[in-house]
């Protein structure tokens, strides 16, 4: 009888996750408010099935109490975070509220999965990010004043970046982290959302040569340490974030051809120079090659998905700790192998949905400052799933970037709440304008 | 705040991104697709991937391996308490080329392992299957191997050591691969510890078909020959040698096989007699950098379209290489080392105008019910050398047959286009006895390689065996 439940809902989270994704795409055509209440409604529905199919998954494979408690935890936490965001926030995007809902779902389903100690953690987190930015839309909303701080956020980000290029921990070969007080910080996650503050609000000020040029350079800055700390993900993510800021700023196609030029030729250069950029090329290139050392992991995660195929093997059926660093980078071959590779491409179409939606409102807002916070921060957002997802499906050479959300760690949950919540606050902020235009 | 001038521009501009990063996301969607439908089978079907295939076993009994006939070579039987055992129905006679699947997985049993452990049933049969909790049956694979040609090559090489291979030039097909000596799958388990640690000089684990590595002999002497005509294109018959069974030249002599006096030799009688002197002698005047390159172009020293296991071969001769080691290189002798498997894929593109056809061993997958699940096609590997080059070496290896050493091959049934080689590995013991030939020589339709461990002269104990390979495949 088990092995029926286990094939059912195999297909059926499936079936579930396909749907929430059709509302997800189907919302932007809708244009009336009821309509749109009903689609969001629908994906709740959905979201709260699947996940509580995957766990009833989880809890029939590991026969631990512990585990439905924690589950019972989770949808305590789904309620309370999306009835309190909607009573205090009443224009708040309900599509975004459910996509973080469904992607951080999905990231403590498969967590769970592959260590439930991380899983809790993981969860304790969420709660903590979900509770102290709770107040960011109302300060958005609020505090104009933010456009006047360029300079803070541009020298607060060197600094930080600076210091962790300079006393972080090695891990992976990266200086990322910072050890306070027995917690491991990210710093670079945040000064990603100041990075877009900075830009958004020097481009704001000017578009004139000589101001582009002092803005570029602080930019190349944050860009420049991140490299020698060898976070080349990062550097990637501030660049592309900052070329495409630049070009929306100014609608000067020079400045997009110069960077994409000085981009690749910083490309070509980190390749010849850096010897940890040649293996991750290489390993893309033909990670076969050398399948016991530099090509394991990619091949590992190649491996996953191809056995999962179109419908995955099912939970607690495949072999995903077999790929190194699944939690983190990884964790897409993960999802594929026991999900099922639809599965995951519904996933990255809701990331997809989320960066939509951020387009949709750096469009619709008047306000050069707010315009572009809006998009930069979109293109943070994308670039880094791109990365992520890419690097997995040997798209692209590996970057080791996670999945906002979905991978296992605390800086980038906390920072990816504050990037949706930032989003939020525009989004209230437009809805209060629109609202306003109509009455007046 | 104040308002910025509504930003047409910027407006459009997003859009333009957006649609840019989504078409981006669509492409790379497409991809990971792409890669699922057609490429994972593929991929996912690799020994550094067994620990996630073997977990199959868990849901599918392992299916069966046939014969192109239907004769069962392996198959899993379920006893009374659920234990199951892979039985080899057939015994040592296919030993190496099915390979074993208990103590780690070889041959087909290594190269089908996905297949054997998918099972394409109808869905309902194994939704019913997994309701009652029971295993669902694994698919046939359906090999290439004839059960007849299999076996003549089997008694034909007796208890010599050595290997036997056929295979069709014009497909690829591989019709039958015997190593000897052979183990009994059946008893892999309980034999194991003596396989692996008993007597080193048995090698009975190893496929010498594909992983011997043998001095190539005379049969190297199509490849210097190769070389020469390239060197002297259309005039290469005007070459001229007296023969008086012992080749002097400097310090050294080289001898011809029992010192036997060929006499005047022209470059076609050279070849055909095998004569050592002749083409130590003109092997003085070659350009070895050409000759080091045409061995790379035949496959040695790279990577070859084998799907077992095998040893890539060795040829180390650059140029600048003192006159004893041309006078050994050009004859097959000195450190140049080669599977059979390999002289047997040379012979093959030559039979078939210079293309080589990729060797496969896996004709069909079949679900339990005998529908069919996937067909391998016949594929073109490369061309080795021009048709020109193939139809020129075919002539030598006619002449072979007709006027020299290949004697045991003339018969008026069909005709024989072959080389045979005996090469000398250590001093004092018998030469390895080489062949490797094709027929019909005008319409080729079976290619042999024949190597026998200290069988002597390849005219007297390989050859022989390849004429009865002939003789069973052409003559039913
Ligand atoms: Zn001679």
């Amino acid at each position: 009888m088990t092995n029926l439940i286990v094939e059912i809902s195999r297909y059926l989270i499936i079936l579930l996750i396909a749907i929430y994704t059709y509302y997800n795409f189907r919302f932007f055509s809708m244009k009336n408010e009821e309509d749109r209440n009903y689609a969001c409604s629908r994906q709740l529905v959905c979201m709260f099935m699947l996940h509580f199919l995957a766990n009833l998954l989880i809890v029939l494979n590991t026969k631990s109490e512990e585990l439905i408690l924690f589950y019972g935890m989770q949808v305590l936490f789904f309620v309370c975070y999306l009835s309190l965001s909607k009573f205090f926030y009443k224009k708040i995007s309900r599509l975004l509220l459910n996509n973080i809902c469904m992607l951080l779902g999905t990231g403590f389903i498969i967590l769970t999965r592959l260590n439930p100690e991380r899983a809790m953690r993981q969860f304790l987190i969420v709660v903590v990010s979900a509770v102290v930015t709770w107040i960011i839309p109302f300060i958005i909303d609020r505090v104009w004043q933010l456009v006047k701080l360029a300079w803070l956020y541009g020298i607060l980000g060197v600094l930080i970046l600076a210091f962790v290029c300079i006393a972080g921990n090695t891990s992976f070969g990266a200086q990322l982290s910072l050890t306070v007080g027995g917690i491991s910080v990210q710093p670079s996650e945040f000064v990603k959302i100041s990075f877009v503050f900075f830009a958004a609000a020097r481009l704001y000020r000017s578009t004139k040569f000589k101001d582009v040029a002092i803005t570029t350079v602080i930019a190349a800055l944050h860009v420049v340490i991140l490299v020698l700390s060898r976070d080349l993900g990062s550097a990637l993510i501030f660049f592309i974030t900052y070329l495409f800021m630049l070009f929306v700023a100014t609608s000067n196609w020079l400045y997009l051809g110069a960077g994409v030029m000085s981009g690749s030729a910083a490309a070509a250069a980190a390749y010849n120079l850096f010897s940890h950029v040649r293996r991750r090329v290489e390993a893309w290139r033909d990670p076969w090659a050398d399948i016991d050392d530099k090509g394991y992991q990619v091949t590992q995660g190649l491996f996953a998905m191809g056995t999962g195929g179109w419908f995955g093997l099912g939970l607690y059926q495949g072999m995903p700790q077999k790929i190194p660093v699944v939690d983190k980078d990884f964790v897409f071959a993960a999802i594929s192998e026991e999900l099922g590779v639809i599965y995951a491409l519904c996933l990255l179409f809701i990331c997809v949905g989320c960066f939509m939606q951020f387009m949709i409102i750096a469009v619709k807002m008047q306000a050069m400052f707010y315009k572009l916070i809006a998009f930069g921060l979109g293109i943070m957002y994308i670039t880094q799933v791109f990365l992520t997802v890419g690097g997995v499906v040997k798209f692209i050479p590996s970057t080791g970037v996670t999945l906002p959300f979905v991978s296992y760690g605390g800086s980038s949950v906390l920072a990816t709440f504050v990037l949706f919540n930032v989003i939020q606050g525009l989004y209230i902020l437009k809805r209060t304008e629109e609202e306003e235009y109509e009455e007046g | 705040m104040k308002k910025a001038k509504p930003n047409p521009k910027a407006n459009r501009n997003i859009l333009l991104i957006t649609y840019l990063i989504v078409g981006l996301f669509i492409g790379m969607s497409v991809y990971l697709g792409y890669f699922i439908q057609v490429q994972s089978e593929d991929v996912i079907n690799n020994p550094y991937n067994s620990a996630r295939l073997n977990s199959f076993e868990e849901r599918v009994v392992r299916g069966k391996i046939l014969s192109d006939d239907g004769s069962i070579l392996a198959e899993t039987i379920i006893s009374e308490n659920g234990t199951e055992t892979r039985n080899y129905p057939q015994g040592d006679l296919f030993s190496h080329v099915v390979g074993y699947s208990s103590m780690g997985k070889t041959g087909i049993e290594s190269l089908a392992n996905y297949y054997l452990l998918s099972s394409h049933i109808n869905p309902f049969t194994k939704a019913m299957d997994q309701l009652a909790d029971k295993k669902s049956d694994g698919d046939t694979v359906v090999t290439t191997l004839d059960k007849t040609m299999q076996s003549i090559a089997y008694e034909a090489l007796g208890d010599r050591k050595g290997a036997v291979i056929a295979m069709e030039p014009g497909t690829g097909k591989v019709l039958a691969m015997v190593s000897k000596p052979t183990f009994d799958p059946n008893l892999i388990d309980e034999q194991w510890e003596d396989l692996v640690n008993g007597d080193q000089t048995e090698a009975r684990l190893l496929n010498r078909a594909t992983q011997g590595l043998y001095p190539p002999g005379s049969t190297f002497k199509i490849i210097t020959a190769l070389q020469y005509m390239r060197e002297h294109p259309g005039m290469y018959n005007d070459y001229r040698f007296g023969c008086d069974g012992i080749y002097e030249f400097q310090r050294f002599t080289i001898q011809c096989y029992h010192k036997t006096a060929h006499g005047e030799q022209d470059f076609e009688a050279a070849f055909a007699n095998s004569c050592n002197g002749a083409f130590s002698s003109l092997g003085q005047e070659l350009d070895l950098t050409g000759l080091k390159h045409l061995s790379e172009q035949l496959l040695f020293n790279c990577e070859q379209p084998i799907s077992i296991p095998y040893s890539k071969s060795m040829y180390v001769m650059e140029d600048g290489a003192k006159e004893w080691e041309i006078a050994q290189t050009v004859i097959g002798q000195g450190s140049t080392l080669m599977t059979p498997m390999h002289n047997l894929m040379l012979t093959s593109a030559i039979a078939n105008g210079g293309m080589l056809m990729q060797p496969y061993l896996i004709e069909r997958v079949e679900n339990i019910n005998g529908e069919i699940v996937k067909q391998f096609m016949p594929a073109q590997y490369g061309e080795l050398m021009t048709a020109t080059e193939a139809k020129g070496l075919q002539i030598l290896l006619e002449r072979v047959v007709t006027d020299g050493t290949g004697s045991a091959l003339r018969t008026e049934a069909y005709s024989v286009a072959g080389k045979t080689g005996s090469a000398e590995f250590e001093k004092g013991k018998e030469t390895h006895a080489w062949f490797v030939g094709y027929a019909p020589a005008e319409n080729p339709e079976i290619a042999v390689c024949v190597i026998v461990e200290e069988g002597g002269s390849g005219g007297k104990a390989a050859a022989p065996i390849a004429r009865q390979m002939f003789d069973a495949y052409l003559l039913h």
